[in-house]
């Protein structure tokens, strides 16, 4: 099982490690350096590493590698799931998960990084739990403690831990008992130079935020349950239920969870709800360049596409670029060769621009490869899969919940090739 | 108020600082100092010289204070054991008290103390917590026993720990069966042979229950344990497939991926007719797809098990394609992969949208991956065919881009294209002759060098384009000058009027002015061929080449079928099964899919496999690199498709080899054109090589007297208990007869007559041929040594463990007992060599439960040497087989009573580490034959 782990910035210092059976020599770290430098970038380096001893894996999550030690056949995915987990449950503890932030509350990490695994296996990986057995810093409790002594270590077995339903624990109270969901779709695209769609999926997920007293049991139903064929659930949703009535039943977390991710895939019809129209020509002999883009919406059901960014990594042979927009602001950084263009909002009536021209080496060939175009945006008020939530009930408690339900659809990979 | 505060004291008093910080009277103080050294030690930091003083902060009731002391102690106890010894009191006393909590930390941090002092206190403790009433304590006490287990394996077992945690997987908590069974699979990894995990359909049936209610973690360790269960039957199968198949909607993706290991193990047993098999191809695409969209480490191991899963069915993921188009922001390893996995899945169906994909990836900055994409290009042309046309246009557009690495990589790949479709594309040879003068690379200039030569009629400066290549012979590759050579003699044969002299030419630099072994060897050849017999040389030169085809980067299907037992762990991410590269060797059970019980027609299993497939089946597969034919028919470009280098080396010595044995009789021909003289006594290195090894033989063999390996003496009945008769022998075979070469030795002060031996009944029914002989009365301080004759036709009863056999030997003083183990290999006949078809068919005979496999460990020899050595003990090796660089002797032998065992050992070249795998229809002799092997090899 796991048998260390090692914090690594990106300049190659390891900052934190814990050993979880026998101590392991930083020195096998080395290996994990030498990939790190043949890597032209952080997000090159290989997950799995092998060392004549030990096999290294990694995730690279804000700026941070987290390097997990392994000696025996183990599976890969688990370690790697076990890692982002990690991961989740710092920026968790401490809003953000950043170098300083872990060496400022390494105690606490230390503590954690002991209640999560034992002897390399998980022992308590749910948010809930570990925040009952570690409470996580806050200014107050820190005050608090310094004044009276006490711990930020709980005594108490958490409740949940043993329980049909680890993940809750018991006795919530709550004078104002609430229930949100947010349906949140990314659209994964790559739209070829002519326009077409190449391929266009769509990643859902369900976030929720409930705050109910009790054991409340809640089902949440859909107009549209086909459009799920491909779902992954949170552990407290009852698979039968789905399997048989296509309605999720529950008994929810305190606090927030994920309730379900899908997956909507290339096969069914995405609709794609901006449109980018470009040109952009190096010209073989003289050292200017043209380049022109327009943003503007497609299939978008009359919502407002917002929050409109637009990135592309130009080819190395542009030296600079002087262009103006219609609307937003906009920047080119002659070092990385990355252009951005911060949009906004999209007006369908006048519809956003970028153009000017482009200063290229002079002398050289024409590039030979044509920028891609990433794009971000997002659309309030719009799942859009159609997915629509029917209703949403509760048994098993007494009172009235307030309930919410707010759909976003956003780019997720949103490349457009030219 | 950061925890950073604890790093800022670095003054030169910084330790004396926190010890006398540590000692205070304030809790609050003590508790802030033991903060301080954590925060030392997470950054690597030495504090253990405040070992004693943060100790004695242990008793308190303040559970922070106790757990981070707690971790303090786990980091440092073992470079302070008698210190750590201290603490065991506390370790006691917490594990008994009220608080759950409590009493499972203390057995959780009992068992990181890697002391082995330490540990014999804590067993009773663990005892007690592994009962405990509540789960929390039990399910942690579980995992106690693996780390136990890790520290002092022999205490678990005796203590009887392992019962205890076997019964565990019958508790109530699925947490604690889940804990269960991750510590026992752990503990059985160290153990292959041992049984810990007994599956029946009982215990499986509880798995399955707990399966439902763990922890996502929990659901790993009890899929992985499920996976390795054989069904009995189809239903059994189906049944299990269909409790397993809700974790396939499970958010986390290791849990995904075990599942789907279960069902594409199990899904082999199913029947395909079976509307259930249908149902199941179809749940098992949306799982796969949805790992894709996770984060990319992820997508990384997923991809891999993904490639071996199209390989295994490509039907389930044959409507996936798109979810495989590379985003330029990918990480490059996962770029790479999908790349792999877009090829493994084109089809006619869908060959437009990936050639499309892979034009734009050639395109991209990343020149590894824009390789890659060019190359994949070509594979298509040659897995679909009909979309060649339409690969090679896209190739020749890449051409014209004039991108240097494209360029070469398009041309390597186009000649690809030619070997596998002969006489339609040549037209594009203009188009590459073009663009000679820009190839730098030794695969592409190997490649056009090869194109030329093999058309060498159509171009009509194909002398010139070569001559040109021939001018810097001597700073080309080894590649290179192998292809040019070639390609001159091709050109020569093809048109010998104008280019006579190219052809000396090359021919003296191959072979005078060149020290490559290799190369020289190659030249000879040629030239003796040419001067000989030009016909035949045309025969052999411009012989029809085998064609080529995709599926040389297809992993071999036996690999392959074991491989679907790994998925999700590092053997399906390295493609190779966990014996080729698990740390230490442990001994690791070969895996295989279960065969199909329903239908007649038997699945493939590994077993199926030595002795390798026949001939005729890889006719049109290019032959694998070092076969002499196709060393001649000069197909050592390397396989058409990109992939790791293969060792070379290891592969031109081989030839050389071969070479060098045939030139014997080529010196003989007679009228052979000698070539220059200075030469010829490097060529006889080869035969003469040989003839000395023959020597070495020579001088093996005479130490033994063509008899098997014979142990030395050892005293089987000390002079103590025998009245001062001391006895020590051993066994010997030699030339059919078994012998028991005894020494006696009289220690005590009288002299000793009328002795007398005699067997019990034994399991081969060993028995003295004759009566036991001593000539003269043996006086005090005397030796005598005797051979005593032994046959096998006494009476039989099967001895525990198998080879002992007892003893009784008599003198004038009194009878004597003692017993010994013989080595089974006295018992290997002569004619124990079984032919190969017999030995194929015995093989797949014999039940896969029958097999046993060991590990052979520290065995520096090779094939060779092993092959000869064994036989000289009577196991005789059958066949051999080279897969993937390893040797695979199979080998058979015949016990005097007639029982055959077969055998298939694995020699890795570099590792001195053996795999031997025995069938046997009595599989208990297995475990002697090993010993034997050990003995036979390691002496």
């Amino acid at each position: 099982m796991i048998h260390s782990l090692f914090l690594i910035n990106s300049s190659g210092d390891i900052f934190l490690e814990k050993h979880w059976k026998s101590v392991v020599s930083r020195s096998v770290c080395d290996y994990f350096f030498e990939a790190q430098e043949r890597a032209t970038e952080a997000e090159n380096v290989p997950p799995v590493i092998p060392t004549p001893h030990h096999y290294l894996l990694s995730v690279y999550r804000h700026k941070i590698f987290f390097v997990a030690v392994i000696q025996t056949e183990v599976p890969p995915l688990f370690v790697i799931e076990f890692l982002h987990r990690v991961v989740d449950t710092f920026q968790d503890y401490f809003g953000v998960c950043s170098e300083p932030v872990i060496k400022d509350n390494v105690v606490v990490v230390y503590e954690v990084l002991e209640e999560m695994l034992d002897n390399g296996f998980p022992l308590a990986t749910e948010s809930n739990i570990l925040k009952e057995l570690i409470k996580p810093p806050t200014i107050l409790r820190t005050v608090v403690n310094t004044i009276t002594g006490s711990t930020n270590v709980g005594d108490q077995l958490p409740t949940g831990q043993l329980s049909v339903v680890p993940w809750r624990r018991t006795g919530v109270k709550y004078t104002n008992n609430e229930a949100y969901f947010d349906v949140i779709e990314e659209i994964d695209a790559i739209i070829d130079k002519s326009g077409s769609t190449i391929t266009a999926e769509i990643q859902g997920v369900i976030d929720a935020c409930v705050k109910l007293t009790g054991m409340p049991d809640l089902t949440l139903s859909f107009m549209n349950p086909r459009l799920l064929d491909d779902v992954s659930f949170h552990p407290c949703v009852r698979f039968k239920r789905w399997e048989s009535e296509r309605i999720l039943s529950f008994i929810p977390p305190d606090g927030n969870f994920r309730l379900l991710s899908y997956h909507v895939s290339a096969q069914n019809l995405v609709a794609i709800p901006v449109y980018v129209k470009h040109s952009i020509s190096f010209r073989d002999s003289s050292s200017l360049g043209r380049f022109e883009i327009t943003v503007g919406p497609k299939q978008t059901m009359g919502k407002t596409v917002e929050g409109v960014t637009v990135a592309s990594q130009m080819p190395r042979g542009v030296l600079n670029m002087s262009l103006t927009p219609s609307q937003g602001t906009h920047a080119f950084d002659p070092v990385t060769k990355m252009l951005s263009w911060d949009v906004g909002k999209i007006n369908p009536q006048k519809l956003p621009s970028l153009k000017g021209t482009m200063s290229l080496q002079a002398g050289a060939s024409k590039p030979d490869e044509n920028p891609t175009i990433n794009l971000q945006f997002k659309i309030q008020q719009l799942a859009i899969s159609g997915l629509k939530v029917n209703r949403l009930d509760m048994y098993g408690e007494k009172y009235k919940p307030f309930k919410g339900i707010k759909y976003m659809t956003k780019a997720g990979k949103f490349q457009v090739r030219t | 108020m950061t925890d950073s505060k604890y790093f800022t004291t670095t003054k030169k008093g910084e330790i004396f600082e926190l010890k006398a910080e540590l000692n205070s009277d304030k809790k609050e103080k003590k508790k802030e100092a033991v903060k301080k050294v954590i925060a030392s030690m997470t950054v690597g930091k030495d504090v253990s010289a405040l070992f004693p003083d943060v100790v004695n902060c242990m008793q308190t009731d303040n559970l922070e204070l106790k757990k981070l002391v707690y971790l303090y102690l786990m980091n440092y106890a073992k470079s302070q054991p008698d210190m750590a010894i201290m603490a065991v009191n506390t370790f006691v006393k917490d594990c008994e008290d009220p608080n759950p909590l409590i009493r499972a930390l203390a057995v959780r941090t009992m068992g990181c103390i890697r002391v082995d002092k330490i540990t014999e206190y804590l067993c009773e403790p663990l005892r007690k917590c592994l009962k405990d009433e509540d789960p929390y304590v039990r399910k942690t006490a579980a995992v106690c026993v693996a780390k136990l287990h890790d520290i002092n394996a022999q205490l678990v077992e005796d203590q009887g720990f392992l019962d205890t945690l076997k019964d565990l997987i019958s508790d109530s908590n699925p947490m604690v069966v889940a804990n269960a069974v991750a510590a026992l699979s752990e503990i059985a990894e160290s153990h292959p042979s041992s049984n810990l995990l007994d599956l029946n359909p009982q215990s499986i049936n509880k798995l399955l229950t707990a399966l439902n209610e763990c922890t996502e973690w929990g659901q790993i360790f009890i899929l992985d344990c499920l996976a390795n269960y054989t069904p009995k039957d189809d239903r059994e199968a189906q049944s299990i497939c269909e409790r397993v198949t809700p974790r396939l909607s499970h958010a986390n993706s290791a849990v995904v991926l075990s599942a789907v290991k279960v069902l594409m193990k199990f899904m082999e047993m199913l029947s395909k007719d079976l509307d259930y098999y249908g149902t199941l191809l179809k749940k098992l695409a949306p799982p796969l797809v949805t790992l894709l969209s996770a984060e990319p480490e992820l997508q990384y191991v997923a991809l891999r098990n993904i490639n071996l899963i199209v390989q295994k069915r490509p039907e389930i993921l044959k409507h996936e394609m798109k979810v495989f188009f590379v985003k330029y922001n990918d990480p490059i390893y996962v770029k790479l992969e999908k790349l792999d996995i877009m090829i493994r899945l084109a089809s006619q169906a869908n060959i437009a949208q990936v050639l499309a994909e892979l034009k734009e990836y050639a395109t991209e900055v990343d020149v590894d991956f824009v390789r890659k994409a060019v190359r994949a290009i070509g594979r298509c042309a040659i897995k679909v065919e009909q979309s060649a046309e339409r690969c090679v246009s896209t190739l020749l557009d890449l051409i014209q881009t004039k991108v240097n690495y494209v360029v070469q990589e398009a041309i390597v790949v186009i000649k690809d294209i030619f070997r596998k479709y002969p006489n339609k594309y040549e037209s594009v040879i203009a188009t590459l002759c073009e663009n000679l003068d820009s190839l730098d690379e030794p695969e592409a200039r190997a490649a056009m060098i090869w194109i030329v030569g093999e058309y060498a009629e159509r171009i009509d400066n194909a002398d010139e384009l070569l001559e040109s290549f021939l001018e810097g012979f001597h700073d080309e590759s080894t590649q290179v000058q192998l292809q040019l050579l070639t390609a001159i003699v091709k050109l020569f044969l093809k048109k010998p009027t104008e280019t006579q002299e190219l052809v000396q030419q090359v021919l003296s630099l191959a072979t005078q002015d060149s020290d490559n072994p290799d190369l020289r060897d190659r030249g000879y050849i040629y030239w003796r061929l040419l001067s000989t017999d030009p016909v035949a040389a045309k025969e052999v030169v411009l012989a029809e080449k085998p064609l080529i085809s995709e599926e040389t980067d297809l992993i071999e299907p036996t690999l392959l079928d074991e491989l679907i037992c790994y998925i999700g762990t590092l053997a399906s991410v390295y493609h190779k099964p966990p014996s080729a590269f698990v740390e230490g060797g442990r001994g690791v059970v070969h895996k295989s899919l279960p065969p199909r019980t329903a239908s007649s027609e038997s699945a493939e299993s590994p077993e199926t496999a030595p002795a390798g497939a026949p001939p005729g089946e890889q006719l049109d597969v290019i032959p694998t690199q070092g076969d002499l034919l196709g060393d001649l028919l000069n197909l050592d470009l390397g396989p058409p498709v990109s992939g790791p280098p293969l060792a070379t080396s290891s592969v031109q010595m081989g030839a050389v080899d071969l070479l060098g044995g045939g030139l014997d009789s080529l010196i003989g021909a007679p009228n052979f054109v000698a070539p220059p003289a200075a030469a010829v006594p490097t060529n006889l290195g080869a035969p003469m090589g040989s003839g000395l090894s023959d020597l070495f033989d020579l001088t093996s063999s005479v130490g033994t007297l063509s008899g098997s390996y014979v142990a030395p003496k050892a005293v089987w009945l000390p002079a103590m208990k025998a009245k001062g008769l001391e006895i020590s022998g051993t066994f010997t075979r030699q030339v059919g007869s078994i012998a028991m070469d005894l020494q006696l030795t009289n220690k005590a002060l009288q002299v000793m007559t009328d002795f007398a031996i005699q067997f019990n009944r034994n399991s081969f029914g060993l028995a003295p041929a004759a009566p036991l002989q001593v000539h003269a009365p043996l006086s005090p301080n005397q030796t005598v040594e005797i051979s005593l004759p032994l046959n096998t036709v006494g009476s039989v009863m099967k001895m525990e463990p198998l080879n002992n056999l007892q003893v009784a030997v008599k003198n004038n003083i009194d009878v004597f007992y003692f017993s010994t183990l013989y080595p089974l290999h006295i018992l290997f006949v002569e004619d124990g060599k079984m032919d190969r078809q017999m030995f194929l068919a015995t093989w797949k005979d014999i039940p896969n439960e029958n097999e046993a496999q060991f590990q052979i460990r520290d065995c520096p020899l090779n094939a060779e040497a092993v092959s000869s050595r064994l036989q000289s003990s009577n196991i005789f090796t059958v066949a051999k087989r080279n897969v993937e660089g390893q040797d695979m002797l199979y080998q058979s032998l015949k016990l005097t009573n007639g029982i055959w065992v077969l055998a298939e050992l694995r020699i890795q070249p570099g590792n001195t580490s053996f795999t031997l795998s025995l069938k046997c229809r009595a599989p208990e002799v297995s475990q002697h034959v090993y010993q034997a092997y050990e003995t036979i090899l390691k002496n």
